[in-house]
């Protein structure tokens, strides 16, 4: 078995996902603290254009995994794919972003191949030459290092943002792109897959908004999210919320920050009664300033809060408004 | 149509968690409720159950207290539970617990089995899709919507970005449920009281000791995450908070 770093690049409907950018850099940084090559993979029918793609990157050599099966995606072509691909080429370890399709997939793969997956990992730490990978648990409250306790493949996917997409090194020159073509008998792939669709039209667009006020469920009923939208009004920024108040229908989904969400970056993020769960983080943590406010002093929304309030929102949230009215009208 | 529904008993959303003596896991003195996503499984299955007929089997495998979770699945309507009740399942990774699963069920024909996407104690939102596979059965993952048609059933997959795909499926198979499917029903006085009268079946180890393996993943130690923010925590009256805010969004935030 080579001592060799597998990535595995997702694409979805002839697009990169520009999440794979964060596991090259995982790669890389890993490939250097292990002495192991760096190798990518792009699975796909006609995905060429994505290995050279890939193949620009500082990676010894990306392979184009093909057949025309694996168009359009279904986790029964997939995971076989990648099963005969890793059996052939024995990559010691497997590493993917955690997305959705990488979820539907993997844990299948794993098992297909006796293994395990260590998912949505936000870090990694080398102790007495055994790999950790660092892990959330109980919605980001705690924190756990985990280990393989089986023999190699061992499958890795890191959350996103845990890495930075931006700081994956270009190669000196490209490195070779190799076609790997898999065989996917009749009858493996069993689901149907239709097209990809949008629900309902976007009536607005979170990821351009400068500022964001957000709800959770601390805002306890529909009503009060008139509170909100007063103080959002006042700043002149956008409403916004975690899934939960999405799914009673207190706001529309497009409204909704989080994995399932849109993925914001604002000037401010302003968390009302938001606890922090990980699903929501993922839509956010990328905020410049992130301010928080939640009665439970324990909310993983503090941990990265930049500035912090400790209290009912309720008692807070009217005084707020009204300060924000003053200082803007006092110019 | 016959549901098996996979539940899990984790601690409360809000509970204060302390790491034991050796912080290799949480001290158990908390209080426990059952996995959110899995409840609107069980929420899906119940109605699945008053569309079309049939039977809702639930699931769980946890020490004793994890009891009342299937009590209170069977109070909401679920037919029959199975637990698995023995300290060697505790603790045990997604893998064997998919396996453990699948040999408690190997005496019945099952349509769906559904679970929870994932479970907010471990988060791995592996456990369906593992036991997918060790069955043979497709599966989706991340279902929003359940309709039944001919060749079997039509799913609404829900993608990231508010994006959605739906996808036709043979039966049987697993779905992972996404929570926000469907609104939670409560138990009814009825419900819980014909709950006591339903069959609850336990299940030892030793039953399914053949199909259970170690761990392939180790927990080396859990611990309070280090913070790598410098969090400014505002503190006073309501109303010095709010100047607090203001002056930090005036003066460092800069949107005043």
């Amino acid at each position: 078995m080579s001592d060799t770093i597998l990535v595995v690049v997702e694409q979805r409907e002839g697009k990169l996902n520009r999440v794979s950018w964060e596991t090259l850099t995982a790669g890389q940084a890993l490939a250097a603290e292990t002495g192991w090559a760096l190798e990518a993979a792009v699975i796909g029918s006609g995905v060429g254009n994505f290995a050279s793609e890939v193949a620009a990157k500082k990676i010894s050599k990306v392979y184009a995994v093909e057949s025309p099966k694996l168009e359009p995606y279904t986790p029964d072509a997939f995971s076989a794919a990648l099963k005969q691909f890793i059996e052939t080429k024995q990559p010691k370890l497997v590493l993917m972003p955690h997305t959705y399709q990488v979820r539907d997939f993997v844990p299948k793969l794993a098992t297909a191949m006796g293994r395990t997956a260590i998912s949505d990992c936000i870090g990694y730490k080398k102790e007495g030459g055994k790999l950790l990978f660092t892990r959330q648990m109980f919605q980001g409250k705690l924190a756990a290092d985990v280990s393989f306790a089986c023999d190699a493949p061992w499958f890795v996917t890191f959350q996103n943002g845990a890495f930075r997409g931006d700081k994956a090194e270009a190669g000196a020159s490209a490195a070779p792109v190799e076609t790997f073509n898999v065989q996917i008998a009749d009858g493996v792939i069993r689901n149907k897959p239709q097209e990809v669709f949008k629900e309902a039209k976007q009536a607005v667009d979170l990821t351009q908004a400068e500022i964001i006020v957000s709800v959770g469920r601390g805002i306890k009923e529909q009503k009060n999210i008139e509170l909100a939208k007063q103080l959002a009004e006042a700043l002149g920024g956008e409403l916004a919320a975690s899934r939960p108040i999405c799914d009673s229908g207190w706001l529309p989904m497009d409204r909704q920050i989080g994995s399932s969400g849109q993925t914001v970056a604002p000037k401010l993020y302003l968390a009302l009664g938001i606890s922090g769960a990980i699903q929501h983080i993922v839509g956010m943590k990328g905020s410049r300033t992130i301010i928080a406010i939640n009665k439970d002093s324990e909310a993983p929304i503090f941990e990265i809060a930049d500035y912090a309030v400790v209290g009912n929102l309720f008692d807070i949230v009217p005084p707020l408004i009204e300060e924000v009215k003053k200082a803007k009208t006092s110019g | 149509m016959k549901i098996l529904v996979c539940m899990k008993q984790v601690p409360q959303k809000d509970a204060p968690l302390k790491l034991n003596e050796s912080a290799a896991w949480i001290r158990e003195d908390v209080s426990y409720e059952v996995n959110e996503p899995d409840a609107y499984a069980l929420e899906e299955a119940l109605r699945q159950k008053e569309k079309h007929g049939g039977e809702v089997v639930v699931i769980t495998s946890g020490p004793p207290r994890a009891q009342q979770v299937l009590r209170e699945a069977l109070a909401k309507g679920a037919d029959r539970a199975i637990h698995l009740e023995d300290n060697g399942f505790v603790g045990l990774d997604a893998f064997n617990t998919a396996r453990a699963f699948a040999a408690a069920i190997k005496d019945e024909t099952f349509d769906l089995i559904f679970t929870g996407l994932q479970s907010d104690d471990y988060g791995y939102a592996q456990t369906g899709v593992v036991l997918a596979e060790l069955l043979g059965w497709p599966h989706a993952t991340i279902i929003m919507q359940i309709e039944k048609n001919d060749s079997g059933i039509r799913v609404k997959r829900e993608l990231e970005a508010g994006y959605f795909q739906f996808v036709d499926m043979p039966l049987p198979a697993i779905l992972t449920i996404q929570s926000g499917i469907n609104k939670l029903r409560y138990a009814t006085l009825i419900g819980i009281k014909q709950a006591k009268n339903k069959p609850l079946r336990k299940v030892a180890m030793a039953e399914v000791q053949h199909a259970v393996g170690g761990n392939l993943q180790k927990i080396e130690r859990l611990y309070v995450p280090q913070k790598t923010k410098n969090t400014e925590f505002l503190e006073g009256s309501a109303g010095e908070v709010a100047k607090k805010l203001v002056d930090k969004l005036r003066n460092e935030v800069r949107v005043l």
